[in-house]
């Protein structure tokens, strides 16, 4: 019995679409398998009908050799399936403890919750494997990180033995990519199989044993990855070759259109996170800002799209000042931002993707004309971006909530870019996409840069800080500790700089 | 899409016909004749133009209360609070009916505007709470449906009048009674508010659906941060809801300060307009035509039930009835499940 799972002829519909056309999967004991495969390929369809929440139309599902129907989730988890969901599925108010055991709770006398054997069950887990986490601090109060662990044993505690994680390292720092591979290690050692989801060709490379590569719906081909390297993946994956480099003329900086004094911004918790940072950003430029996930970025963007409230400092956009002006004055002066959270800020997801496409503008010309909306320029409009920002989806009729995570994602940037507005902070703008996609996105970057435009680019990927970026920032606790030019410095001197060296600071000009 | 729209359709019918079931059930459990019993509901409701006449007047404030609820709920808001804004309007278009003595072209619509503004502040409140300092507005209006009916109480025995049960009846000049309808039919208590309460269906249908203001209290009530986001102004919005909402409860109310009635009574308990406005809203799927048709379906039975106990049936069974249909909707979602695992078996 080699295959733990067999995934044969799998074929899933939705309406107005095939998101899998006879796929095959076959995963084997104790391997870990990557899926990889364009945004909207049709990955997490594949994988949701194997936890059970799709049933397919066509098909057949073997679990070590035998033939199995699994119609609901609960059925997968007595097969030792578990899943880590791309959105994670905690209880916010609940405990560490308390969301793992949540629905299979240990009872006393049948009755209530045994929890110190809870904790103790919790804790042995959590030894076996690696996976450090605090038993019983709250969801809430925790790192993304750690709340990713948290969702692993919930799995690992069911019992399941072979997992599935989808976009696991999408959301995370290089820091903790790293140690989530580590687990993923242990967990194979321990006898686990792993199908891994990822845009990451590196991340592949690193950890997978073989890939199975799906495009549009269809299964291109099942490889081992010593015998293979990420340029035969891509374009595998994408049906043409991939560069990985963006090409890029010398940027020509003229007027500054961004400047940030002394600024100081408080987080929920009214702790400054940024404290007293400086930053001009001049027309035709991109500047990236580099640092560790939380030293202030998130509250530095918000600051500028006004959505969260300047403590101290100035905000000046073409010398107009925009310190605390509502988002909706900010983007009137000309601030597009292509959000972090892109399901939490960027779209209504129960909104057709049109009209998510005119979010800031439908109070506007030729969308609304005395406050009645014109449904046809909407669609007209949503329709011509879902072509040029190739948002794979039906139709422009479908509910935000049903694109795949990468489309909601392009969706997005379509439309900020498509302002071209005078600044575009984008964050992380390409989370979760595919490598086709990112080089486009880049593509788009540079050529707003091209137009004059400024562009304020956060992202955790040094790659494509240095990428993309013409002058680099690099942010530690709040403040812009050096500011270096992408050809003259390296990754492992940003590494450094973003981890406070203060040797460093003599390259801030 | 289609089979979607298909099956938010099939499950109200369902629901309607699984209540109409259980009803027939408990007469026949009863000993009572279901067949007899349904009969007469029938003829009390649409028996002759005096039945229709009664039952659309008993429509005509279940429309504007579920239209209340489902404004709110629409823009992801809860408003328990219809009944007291239904009281509030009641008073305040029977004050302005009774105060005053001008041409109908000033007073009748001078009459239900203040039934409008009066549950508008009443919705303001909640809102203005819910936005400010994020007090939930289920708690609010609940209280203020206390709050209002003993202010109207008050009122009505102690300044209105002097220590009598109810007003003096409204000027003709502000009154909704039409001598044309009431002939019609066969002097009915219909009024001309049925047409009020229509346009009001359409008035919500085209201001949430296709106005740019409607389009940003739904992106409000679905996700507040990506509205903010959005440069929509969060707590503006969620004000505005409430206030619409509240100005269709106060509505309700004029129907009948200034249609059915035509004064205001001590009322020794709530109405129960606006909680019944719950259930219409719940049945009718939150959307201005689904509204007008469970109002049609909630008025006709509580007018029909008044002719079953010539088939021997009690009234209350109605109620029973009603009951169970509410029952069957609110656990619609049982149904909706039912309706998928069939289409999925049916794939295998
Ligand atoms: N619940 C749904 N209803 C309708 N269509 C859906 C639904 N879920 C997914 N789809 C469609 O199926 C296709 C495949 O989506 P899926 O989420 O599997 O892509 P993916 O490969 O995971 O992409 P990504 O890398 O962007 O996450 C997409 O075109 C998507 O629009
Ligand atoms: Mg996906």
């Amino acid at each position: 019995m080699e295959y733990v799972i067999e995934m044969l002829n799998i074929r899933k519909e939705f309406p107005g679409i095939v998101a899998n056309d006879n796929i095959t999967l076959q995963v084997k004991e104790g391997e870990i398998h990557a899926l990889l495969g364009e945004n909207g390929a049709g990955k997490s369809t594949l994988m949701n009908v194997l936890f059970g929440l799709y049933q397919p139309e066509k098909g057949e599902i073997r679990v070590r050799g035998k033939k199995v129907k699994i119609t609901d989730p609960n059925v997968a988890n007595d097969l030792g399936i578990g899943m880590v969901h791309q959105h994670f599925m905690l209880v916010d108010t609940l405990t560490v403890t308390e969301n793992i055991i949540l629905g299979s709770e240990p009872k006393k006398y049948r009755l209530s919750i045994d929890m110190k054997k809870a904790e103790e069950d919790v804790r042995k887990i959590s030894e076996q494997y690696g996976l450090k986490v605090d038993p019983a601090a709250k969801i809430s109060d925790i790192s993304v990180g750690m709340q990713q662990r948290v969702e692993i044993l919930k799995t690992l505690y069911r019992g399941a033995d072979i997992l599935i994680f989808d976009e696991p390292t999408a959301v995370l720092t290089p820091q903790e990519i790293q140690e989530l591979i580590e687990i993923m290690h242990n967990l194979v050692r321990e006898g686990k199989s792993i199908i891994l989801i990822t845009h990451k060709l590196k991340e592949i490379m690193e950890v997978a044993d073989r890939c199975t590569v799906i495009r549009r719906g269809r299964g291109i081909k099942t490889l081992n990855i010593a015998e293979t390297n990420p340029n035969e993946l891509a374009s595998l994956m994408v049906g043409r070759e991939v560069s990985f480099k963006t090409e890029k003329e010398p940027a020509k900086p003229q007027d500054t259109i961004l400047s940030i004094k002394d600024l100081v911004v408080k987080d929920a918790r009214k702790v400054d996170m940024v404290r007293g940072l400086n930053l001009d950003v001049k027309a035709g430029e991109i500047v990236g800002i580099a640092g560790v996930d939380g030293n202030g970025q998130t509250e530095l963007i918000e600051a500028i799209a006004g959505l969260r409230p300047v403590e101290s400092g100035t905000i000046l956009l073409n010398g107009k000042d925009i310190t605390d002006l509502p988002p909706r004055k900010v983007t009137e002066a000309g601030v597009g931002h292509i959000p972090q959270d892109r399901q939490k800020f960027g779209l209504v997801l129960d909104y057709p993707i049109g009209e998510n496409m005119v979010l800031q503008t439908y109070y506007k010309q030729p969308f609304s004309k005395r406050g009645v909306l014109n449904f046809k320029n909407i669609y007209d409009k949503a329709k011509s971006l879902i072509k040029e920002y190739d948002v794979r989806t039906p139709s422009e009729f479908t509910r935000a909530r049903s694109l795949s995570g990468g489309n909601q994602q392009k969706a997005i940037i379509g439309r900020e870019v498509d302002r071209s507005p005078d600044l575009l902070i984008a964050a992380q703008p390409t989370r979760g996409l595919d490598v086709g996609a990112i080089e486009f996105i880049h593509t788009k970057l540079i050529e707003e840069r091209d137009k004059g435009r400024a562009v304020l680019l956060l992202s955790f990927e040094l790659d494509e800080i240095m990428n993309v970026s013409d002058r680099i920032a690099v942010m530690y606790e709040g403040q812009i500790v050096a500011i270096v030019k992408p050809e003259d410095t390296t990754e492992e001197e940003l590494g450094l700089l973003m981890a406070g060296s203060k040797k460093q600071k003599v390259g801030e000009s | 899409m289609s089979s979607n729209k298909f099956i938010n359709l099939l499950v109200p019918i369902i629901s309607l016909l699984l209540g109409l079931i259980a009803g027939a059930i408990i007469m026949v459990g009863f000993g009572y004749n279901a067949v007899e019993g349904f009969k007469a509901l029938w003829n009390g409701a649409f028996g002759d133009i005096y039945f229709i006449g009664e039952t659309v007047r008993q429509i005509t404030p279940y429309i504007f209360s579920g239209l209340a609820v489902a404004f709110a709920f629409r823009t992801g808001l809860f408003n328990i609070g219809v009944e007291g804004q239904v009281i509030v309007g009641w008073l305040a278009a029977v004050w302005v009916g009774v105060a005053f003595d001008l041409p109908m072209i000033v007073h009748l619509p001078l009459a239900i505007a203040a039934a409008a503004i009066a549950g508008a502040i009443w919705g303001f409140i909640p809102g203005l709470l819910k936005a400010k300092l994020r007090v939930h507005e289920v708690i609010v209006t609940i209280m203020l449906n206390y709050t209002a009916l003993y202010i109207a109480n008050h009122l009505v025995r102690n300044v209105i009048t002097d220590k009598g049960d109810r007003t003096e009846s409204i000027s003709s000049s502000a009154s909704l009674k039409s001598q044309w309808l009431m002939e019609f039919t066969q002097y009915s208590t219909m009024h001309m508010g049925i047409i009020l309460a229509l346009i009001a269906a359409v008035f919500m249908w085209f201001y949430l659906e296709k106005t740019t203001k409607g389009f940003e209290l739904r992106a409000v009530g679905f996700n507040q941060h990506a509205s903010k986001y959005a440069g929509m102004n969060v707590e503006k919005n969620i004000i505005l809801a409430m206030v619409i909402s509240g100005a269709f409860g106060g509505l309700a109310g004029a129907m009948e300060g200034l249609g059915t009635f035509g004064y205001m009574s001590v009322q020794s308990g709530f109405t129960n307009i606006g909680f019944d406005g719950i259930a219409v809203a719940l049945l009718g799927g939150n959307t201005a035509l689904g509204v007008v048709l469970a109002a049609g379906l909630f008025g006709s039975l509580k007018v029909g039930a008044l002719n079953m106990p010539v088939a021997g049936v009690p009234t209350e069974l109605v109620d029973i009835i009603v009951a169970l249909i509410i029952f069957f909707v609110a656990s619609g979602y049982i149904i909706r499940w039912f309706l998928s695992r069939m289409k999925r078996r049916e794939n295998k």
